[in-house]
């Protein structure tokens, strides 16, 4: 019976891998008000110039984030000016991860000198919206009329280990494509990624 | 002279001696985990056995906090059906360049019995789908398989869940 249980159980954890929820390319995303690590609180409606957002769920601990925060500053400066800002958001658990404390965001937004705002998910609602499994995740969102629709989602590009490898830059590309009035080829990646840990609902 | 002798059979008895003990050293070192570094490629049939062994296959990390806390429920289930037909597989995600750093000092320190590889291969995006169309890469992430079944898991397991699931396995008709 304990391993009947059991079974269920873990039966439960296998299909909820293959049902994950959240935005797919396509979808309506919804807008958030968070705190940045300036001591602000940040919307997407602070943007009303901005043609989309390149909205990436990443965090201060995990080695694949820090791999990419010099490449996600990089596409920061190439298209703010071009309407496509990116907003960073980190949904961990600080009792689960101290280094993703609000307190060492600030301390890794000043170090790195983060030309985007560094907003803290501190319930986690934003990431469980979105269906962020992982950091860095990466959601492109363009404005359509009051809308904001996801147009591609997944990894940055297809080489965390070196930047200088990369042979396949998919956001960039990505963000190219909407600027040129088309549609993200791929508009879904996958990579490996540390798992994100929310606070546990209450 | 005959002294002489004894002398050079002693010497060659102690050299002789310290032989063996440096062979016994060696053969106790090679059971210390060798960890091979694989592309996708190489691990993929790995995946895909066709026998009547049960296969794990863990995808981790050094710096993956929750797949080190189930590293030990895995050998501890691993080594109680050691005389049955379960077989273990780590694949290591950690960064290639932090092999001699970072994946062997820890392999090494935990004394991690199980078959260690470090999957060396950058186009992410492709071999995750190979691996399971339905898993996003995020880790710890866990294929359990055998010739009649097929199941992906992407929490962490208990000693108890593991072993339940494993005995399930081996008892399958």
């Amino acid at each position: 019976m304990k391993n009947l249980i059991a079974l269920a159980f873990i039966s439960l954890f296998a299909l909820s891998s293959a049902y994950s929820q959240g935005y797919n390319v396509g979808d309506k995303a919804a807008g958030f008000k968070l705190k940045s690590t300036d001591g602000k609180l940040v919307s997407l409606s602070d943007y009303p110039g901005a043609k989309g957002f390149t909205v990436i769920f990443t965090c201060n601990h995990c080695p694949y984030a820090k791999a990419y925060q010099d490449r996600i500053i990089a596409i920061d400066k190439k298209y703010k000016s071009k309407g496509y800002p990116v907003i960073a958001i980190s949904s961990n658990d600080p009792e689960t991860l101290p280094e993703d404390s609000y307190e060492n965001m600030i301390i890794r937004a000043k170090e790195k000198g983060f030309t985007f705002p560094y907003l803290y998910d501190e319930t986690g609602d934003i990431c469980r919206k979105y269906g962020a499994t992982r950091t860095p995740q990466v959601y492109l969102l363009e404005k359509k009329g009051g809308d904001l629709i996801v147009r591609y989602t997944g990894a940055i590009d297809d080489n965390s280990q070196e930047a200088s490898k990369v042979t396949a830059p998919y956001l960039a590309n990505a963000i190219d494509a909407l600027l040129a009035g088309g549609t993200p080829e791929p508009s879904f990646t996958k990579a490996i990624g540390c798992g994100i840990k929310l606070k546990k609902t209450k | 002279m005959r002294s002489k002798l004894i002398t050079m059979l002693n010497k060659a008895l102690i050299l002789f001696s310290i032989l063996l003990i440096w062979q016994t050293t060696n053969a106790q070192k090679k059971k210390v985990n060798k960890i091979q570094v694989v592309n996708f490629d190489k691990l993929e049939p790995y995946l895909h056995q066709n026998n009547d062994t049960i296969y794990l296959v863990n995808f981790w990390a050094t710096w993956c906090a929750p797949c080190i806390k189930e590293l030990p429920a895995i050998e501890a289930v691993e080594e109680k059906h050691s005389d049955k037909k379960f077989k273990v597989l780590l694949v290591s995600l950690d960064f290639p360049k932090e092999l001699s750093s970072r994946l062997e000092p820890f392999v090494k320190s935990k004394n991690i019995t199980s078959e260690v590889f470090l999957l060396n291969d950058p186009n992410q995006n492709r071999w995750i789908n190979l691996v399971d169309a339905n898993w996003s890469g995020e880790i710890p992430f866990t294929i359990l398989y055998g010739r009649k079944f097929r199941e992906s898991y992407t929490q962490p397991f208990t000693f108890e869940e593991l072993d339940s699931i494993i005995n399930l396995k081996l008892n399958l008709p």
